[in-house]
């Protein structure tokens, strides 16, 4: 028999960790859901715009009464459905209107409790606070027939309501008892921005005000507000907006210890074993909710409890706010005021309205406060939740992360204003439009829904933050998140950094031993994570048989480019782009032999033969060998290519030989398995024809020796790379560029190159490591040789001629 | 249909030993009706499919097999060894064939799944 599990609140959180659970764990339990409202479930964030008109409450639904029975729930919603008393003893929870359910597992997510200021009049009519749609209903009726409305509370919920009845015609004054507006997300200066562009929308304020009572007249409706001034303004509605507490009266009731919430443990159970509470109504280590993002983690690790998976803590994050009024642009995370130990980087524009600020202590973001231009807020938020120094782009953090400069999306920045056609994914054609209906069409919340739904940021990501903005500005202000994808995949939790250490540490050799030692969801990993950890296998154990070509993409595993009709792609490796008329004659050869379609030159000084038959592979590969050709790795997370300048051997500007200098780092580093592709250049001079600045690793001869450039990138995001050091001998070169390899391969990230690695853990880290510490880069440069010892086997010759795979290339039978 | 065909719909077909298909792994027997991939699961089990993604045509054997699923190395499609489907939101279908062993043997029958499942449970 299943087990029953009883969830008394049918709110977002509530709801979230039903879905969830019904997600990994469909079929464990028999679920009955208490709600006091008469609705299936919907999206408490969207209240605003549904006051606003902006959206209409089928719009605002996430589940319908529907989706209750498909899913075999039974939901008890509505006032009588209260639940008045639980019976922890013998597991039974009873309804006001006498309903009694047992259960094995109890969730409480009871919310928040809007706070009512205790002052006289505060029970008239037409006094009410902003929690649910019978306050929306109640704000409306009035803005049909009514004038005046005042809305106690100057902060987030209370701005929203402002708006909200402001748009729908009436006179609307703000009541605030500070000077500041939201004085919890924003300091005064960006206060006064938002207090200023709300004043010229028509909203009136009342700033350090104290409310001293509210009048009513003889039907007992609210009719004026008095301040302890003396001053009384008329009032028809009065929208109690002053905070929230979280509703622990149930909870309380029943004897379960709460401080200012339900107090719960890290997997959110609270002091009785079998109750667990989620959301608005929770205190979890001191800390109290009112946002949507900590509570879908909650929801997470709560179903994952629920399930009997017993993994996965809840840690509080950094959570960023937003303000859903439309034309007002306002960001605010973290520690936004500073202290006397911490630096301010302000930008201040009255005339365009925009007012940025960042807040730094020992060089790392801990808040920041956006009005105007909010752009760049998910950049600096994702900066200071990875903890990033941003030592190196002071100068330009209050520009933006744009100023590296994005293909594909003609250098667009913000989606505000974009018209619905605009094309917002390149690789995948969607527009603006396509992203926005899906998002309210089928409920999406995170970044990853996007994708899967409308591969908007599917394909090469590189238009994440336009879709990221169109996220927030859709689904909502209050939530927010950040591409802060820490863990490897969807199969664990664990990030890149914790498998690495997993796999040293615990000596693991393979896959399956890391899947077991980390309790992955899946065993077998998926696309994902079973590449990605097959190289930390193999950059941990070089001389160790721990590669597993099943874990590795069909490229690296075939050798060559697989191509759109499922043929291949054959590149040989042209050391330092020079070549010789018999190799180029063997290539040729080569191409006629095996009727290849097309044969084209690379970017990276390659001659690339396309559309090769799967089953001819090993016997191309045979000629090539022939020739004394090698594979070029142009299909791999590997060593690519090695681009050179013609240099000081025919060169008249030419300052070193920069060919021979190519020549040489190609066959030291050839052969490399790396986190993602590498390819390098060596310019002859500084008018650098090889385009070695925007290269991994970047290599520019001057007259007294050499200079070493890292982290530049020519595709997706143009990135100009970063100045190492000036060395003065080719070994020097090789020392260096060997040890930055390593130091790559051993903390890169799986798929990320080095540009974003460079960004992620700063120039000065890389230069303490390289440049100023000797013996750490002979470490690194030693080990890197280490490694090549192993990994400099032609992949083509073992396949071509000694049969390794050969199962590979045909067919198991033919069935005629 | 031409009675040849028909013949060579209507019963199992040896394609080869088990051994010949690595564990994680997949081989390709080529048909009448277009490359059909063998695959063999973490738990030893086989399955057939069409060698051909719902989506743009990928060559599904050579995916990375995970669970018993396989992510088509074309755009990443990931599609279910027991019935085809693709995964998540994406929708489409890959035709899947019964495949069985005896000894240590793998037969093959080219009547697609509906059917065959019958006259494979009897």
């Amino acid at each position: 028999m299943k087990e029953k599990l009883i969830v008394v609140g049918n709110g977002m959180a509530g709801m979230r960790t039903v879905e969830e659970l019904l997600k990994i764990a469909p079929d464990k339990y028999d679920i009955t859901v208490f709600g006091e409202e008469p609705h299936g479930n919907y999206n408490r964030i969207m209240l605003s715009p549904l006051l606003s008109g902006e959206k209409t409450l089928e719009e605002i639904m996430i589940n319908d009464l529907e989706w209750y029975t498909t899913n075999n729930i039974t939901l008890h919603a509505g006032a009588e459905k209260h639940v008045a008393r639980i019976d922890r003893r013998q597991r039974f929870v009873f309804s006001e209107d006498g309903t009694k359910c047992h259960y094995d597992r109890l969730l409480l997510a009871t919310g928040s409790k809007p706070f009512i200021i205790p002052v006289p009049g505060k029970d008239l009519k037409g006094v009410i606070s902003f929690r649910d749609i019978a306050d929306v209903e109640i704000m409306l009726k009035a803005a049909k027939n009514k004038r005046n409305a005042i809305v106690i509370g100057g902060g987030l919920l209370g701005l929203e309501a402002a708006n909200g009845l402001q748009k729908r015609g009436m006179e609307v004054t703000v009541v605030h008892d500070v000077n500041i507006l939201m004085n919890r997300q924003l300091d005064t200066q960006a206060a006064d921005y938002l207090k200023n562009e709300l004043e010229h929308k028509g909203i009136h304020f009342r700033m350090d005000a104290n409310t001293s009572c509210l009048e009513g007249n003889e039907y007992g409706e609210v009719t004026a507000i008095k301040f302890d001034t003396g001053e009384t303004l008329t009032a028809d509605i009065v929208v109690m907006a002053a905070g929230i507490r979280p509703n622990t009266q149930l909870a309380e009731t029943i004897g379960l210890y709460c401080e200012r919430g339900i107090v719960v443990n890290d997997t959110l159970q609270t002091y009785d074993p079998r109750i667990y509470a989620i959301g608005e109504c929770i205190q979890h280590r001191g800390e109290v909710f009112g946002l949507v993002a900590p509570i879908w983690d909650q929801a997470k690790v709560c179903a994952n409890h629920l399930a009997g998976y017993g993994i996965g803590m809840y840690k509080s994050k950094a959570v960023s706010t937003k303000l859903k009024v439309t034309g007002v642009d306002l960001f605010s995370a973290g520690d936004f005021l500073g202290d006397n130990d911490s630096e301010k980087i302000v930008f201040q524009d009255p005339g365009r309205g925009v007012y940025k600020k960042v807040v730094l202590k020992d060089n790392k973001i801990i808040g920041s406060v956006l009005y105007g231009d909010t752009v760049d807020g998910s950049w600096y938020f994702q900066l200071m939740r990875d903890n990033t120094s941003v030592a190196d782009m002071r100068d330009k953090l209050l520009f933006g992360q744009h100023m590296v400069g994005d293909s594909g999306m003609q250098g667009l920045n913000a989606t505000a204003n974009l018209p619905d056609d605009a094309e917002i994914c390149g690789c995948n054609g969607v527009c603006k439009g396509d992203i926005v209906s899906a998002i309210s069409k089928s409920q999406l919340f995170t970044l990853d829904d996007v994708r899967a739904v409308t591969k908007a940021s599917a394909s090469c990501g590189s238009c994440t933050g336009l879709v990221e903005q169109l996220l927030q500005a859709t689904v909502g202000g209050d939530y927010n998140e950040v591409a802060s994808e820490k863990a490897v995949c969807k199969c664990t939790d664990y990030g890149h950094e914790a498998v690495r250490n997993a796999i040293k540490d615990k000596e693991l050799k393979s896959f399956h031993q890391v899947s077991d030692f980390l309790e992955f969801k899946n065993p077998d990993g998926c696309h994902v994570c079973r590449p990605a950890i097959n190289y930390y296998l193999l950059c941990a154990w070089p001389n160790e048989k721990v590669d597993d070509s099943r874990s590795r993409f069909v490229n690296e595993r075939m050798h060559a480019n697989i191509q759109k009709d499922n043929t291949y792609s054959v590149v040989p490796r042209i050391w330092g782009g020079v070549t010789t008329p018999d190799e180029l004659r063997a290539i040729a050869n080569a191409a006629d032999k095996f009727d290849v379609p097309c044969v084209k030159i690379t970017g990276g000084q390659r001659i690339d033969l396309l559309g090769v038959k799967k089953q001819d592979l090993p016997a191309i590969w045979k000629d090539l060998n022939d020739a004394g050709m090698v594979s070029g790795h142009a299909y791999g997370k590997a060593l690519r290519t090695v681009k050179t300048c013609v240099g000081s051997e025919f060169c008249r500007f030419g300052t070193q030989d920069s060919t021979k200098m190519g020549i040489e780092l190609e066959h030291m580093t050839w052969g490399s398995w790396t986190p993602a592709k590498v390819k390098f250049a060596v310019s002859g001079c500084p008018r650098n024809c090889a385009e070695a600045t925007i290269k991994d690793f970047g290599v520019v001869a001057v007259d007294s020796g050499w200079e070493l450039y890292v982290g530049g990138n020519g595709g997706i995001k143009v990135r100009v790379s970063d100045f190492l050091c000036k060395v003065s001998t080719s070994e020097e070169v090789k020392e260096y560029s060997g040890a930055f390899m390593q130091m790559y391969r051993e903390q890169g990230n799986h798929n990320e190159r080095t540009a974003p690695w460079v960004e992620r853990v700063g120039l000065s880290y890389v230069k303490s490591e390289i440049v100023d510490n000797e013996d750490q880069r002979k470490a690194y440069y030693e080990r890197f040789l280490e490694s090549q010892k192993y990994a400099q086997v032609d992949p083509w010759k073992q396949r071509a001629s000694e049969g390794v795979e050969k199962h590979q290339f045909i067919p198991l039978t033919q069935v005629s | 249909m031409e009675p040849e065909i028909e013949k060579i719909m209507n019963q199992w077909i040896e394609v080869g030993h088990v051994d010949d298909v690595p564990r994680l792994g997949s081989r390709v027997v080529s048909s009448p009706f277009g490359d059909i991939a063998i695959f063999k699961t973490k738990d030893n089990q086989l399955f057939a499919l069409r060698d051909k993604c719902p989506h743009k045509g990928g060559a599904l054997s050579q995916g990375i097999i995970h669970g018993h699923k396989v992510t088509c190395p074309l755009h990443n499609w990931v599609i279910s060894l027991l019935d085809g489907e693709a995964q998540g939101f994406d929708e489409g279908c890959t035709t899947t064939y019964q495949v069985k062993t005896d000894g240590s043997l793998i037969y093959l029958a080219l009547s697609e799944t509906a059917e065959a499942s019958q006259t494979a449970a009897t």
